[in-house]
């Protein structure tokens, strides 16, 4: 299995980045190298090894049902690209 | 021409009932100032990290029992991938493979009384989204810009899918009642549509009756009401029909449901809308749940509407049907509970008010019991009423949608407006009379041998008395003045 030019273009669509054609030739290059290294797992035979979804064997913490207001909203209004009130204020979305 | 069968399912996103978020300690307490809920967690500040809340896990556990789920024991978050000012992160935190619950059903009512078994495909949890408010003019076209309040971002959902089961609008109401009935009795969620708190999107497609393979499927969304779901999903039906009857072919897409035209109409298709690249959330380990945290919510599970309906017909002799009519509104279950305790007359009489005269006032109006002022109370103080001849049980068809109205005691209705039954026999053998005395020509027909026509002397006489007279009575004394 091997990316093509094509397939670059729309991961990167969709993740918007807006990259020049020598860029996105670099980065479809540099994906298959990294997809060849994974492929490296298909010489083992994996059928009977359980998928790993994290390299942690535990399970997740978990936390009580309980509610801490944060002390800084203002903070966080700052972070926004524009604010009205206490709203962010983005372009209208169609 | 072809008959046509329609195959539809239906995705049902549901708000949790817990005080924090999923994955940040902030309220999910509605209706508060824009963004006073939100914290680096939920805004999507970078180097924040989620922390799963427990109680949501609980919910979703509870939910997948009441829908006889398997629970999994090992489940995954997934991070799925896309960009809207309303999801600061540019991903939901949701499940995908391997969701929290899976392989359940639940069965469903047909109007000819049938059962019928929807399966259901899974039920996982994610987070819910912000909410944008469009500013400078009446919906989006007009807008100048979009307000952002991440209030409802990352308040908990559970997701759940139907296996694609459903024949008619009708079965996926019917599905809608149930699925709303074991959310609100097992405590998982109040599921009310019009606050939000329960949203649904279905998926319709048909195919030639007898055909196995599936039509091209068509996703409905914004449909705000159960009424909506059934309107807009029988609306859907017949467009498709149409389509395949003029020989052109459903395409695949999404549809807004347009509740004012009553049409279904093509959202602009994002060609890459649906391209979400899913992967495992790398913040968030596996979800592991034992069978000791299973055992513990099963021991906690409420009585679901499924063993009330039981309950119903045995300790009280209601038949099913009523049962059943009872347990689709918790609130009015929780009602009937509540009177059936201070009624030491028949528990059928508090159903047959309830079903009947309550019932069909809350649909005339458009209300829930709770926007009523009818309480186990002021309904039992009725009953008993009628049951010692204070009034007619037609005067407290009268009183009720008063009670409903004011929350006025009927005692006190009846000595204000005088609708004190009439059971004083002299008085109402005079009213009696003088209806036979305004007849002549109906009583003389009723002596020549047509005695139907004592109905109509007892209609007069409530007529005549405004509904005040006690129909045994007047109908012991016709039957006493007519045979002379
Ligand atoms: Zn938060």
């Amino acid at each position: 299995m091997t990316i093509s030019i094509n397939d670059a273009g729309h991961v990167a669509n969709l993740a918007r980045l807006d990259l020049s054609a020598q860029e996105l030739a670099t980065y479809t290059e540099q994906l298959n190298q990294i997809l060849a290294y994974a492929q490296e797992l298909n010489k083992l035979n994996t059928d009977q090894v359980e998928p790993t979804y994290h390299s942690i064997e535990t399970g997740t913490i978990l936390r009580e049902d309980k509610v801490i207001d944060f002390p800084n909203q203002a903070g966080l209004l700052q972070n926004g690209p524009d604010v009205s009130g206490t709203s962010f204020v983005v372009p209208r979305i169609l | 021409m072809t008959e046509y069968e329609a195959v539809i399912g239906l995705e049902i996103h549901t708000h949790l009932k817990t005080r924090s978020k999923m994955f940040c300690a902030c309220s999910t307490e509605f209706g508060k100032q824009p963004n006073s809920s939100a914290c680096p967690v939920c805004t999507g500040q970078p180097g924040a990290l989620p922390v799963l809340n427990q109680e949501a896990v609980n919910l979703a556990i509870r939910c997948g029992l009441a829908l006889n789920c398997t629970i999994n024991k090992k489940s995954v978050f997934a991070r799925k991938n896309y960009f809207y000012p309303d999801l600061p992160k540019g991903y939901q935190i949701s499940q995908f493979d391997l969701p929290v619950t899976s392989n359940g059903f639940v069965n469903i009512q047909l109007p000819d009384g049938a059962e019928k078994r929807i399966g259901i495909t899974r039920a996982h949890l994610e987070e819910d989204a912000g909410k944008l408010v469009h500013q400078g003019a009446e919906g989006i076209e007009g807008a100048t810009a979009s307000h952002v309040d991440l209030n409802r971002s990352s308040v908990p959902l559970l997701e759940i899918v139907s296996e694609p089961d459903i024949r008619s609008a009708e079965e996926a109401r019917a599905y809608l009642d149930k699925i709303k009935s074991i959310l609100q009795f097992a405590g998982v969620s109040d599921a009310n549509m019009e606050e939000g708190k329960l949203r649904c999107d279905a998926n319709v497609s048909i195919r030639p009756a007898g055909q196995k393979e599936f039509g091209v499927k068509v996703e409905i969304k914004n449909m705000n009401s159960f009424r909506a779901v059934e309107r807009a999903i029988k609306i859907e039906i017949e467009r498709q029909k149409q389509v395949l009857t003029t020989g052109q072919t459903v395409a695949q897409e999404t549809r807004s449901y347009d509740e004012a035209a009553g049409r279904t109409v093509s959202m602009r298709s994002k060609e890459e809308s649906h391209d979400y690249r899913y992967f495992p959330e790398p913040d968030l380990l596996p979800l592991l749940i034992d069978d000791a945290w299973i055992d513990r919510v099963k021991k906690e599970l409420p009585e679901l509407a499924e063993q009330r309906i039981r309950r119903y017909q045995d300790e009280h002799g209601i038949s099913a049907y009523d049962a059943r009519v009872l347990t689709l509104d918790k609130a009015v279950s929780d009602f009937f509970d509540a009177a059936a305790k201070l009624y030491a007359g028949d528990k059928k009489s508090i159903v047959n008010w309830l079903t009947t005269d309550v019932l069909g006032y809350l649909k005339t109006e458009n209300l829930e019991l709770s926007q009523t002022k009818l309480t186990p109370e002021n309904l039992v103080e009725m009953l008993g009423l009628i049951d010692n001849q204070t009034i007619s049980g037609k005067i407290g068809k009268e009183l009720i949608v008063q009670i409903l109205k004011t929350g006025a005691s009927a005692r006190q209705l009846v000595e204000t407006s005088g609708r004190r039954q009439i059971t004083d026999e002299s008085t109402l053998q005079k009213i009696v009379q003088e209806v036979l005395a305004a007849n002549p020509q109906q009583l003389a027909q009723y002596r020549s041998g047509k005695t139907a026509l004592k109905g109509y002397f007892v209609g007069e006489t409530m007529k005549k008395t405004k509904g005040q007279a006690a129909p045994q009575l007047v109908n012991q004394i016709l039957d006493r003045l007519l045979k002379i």
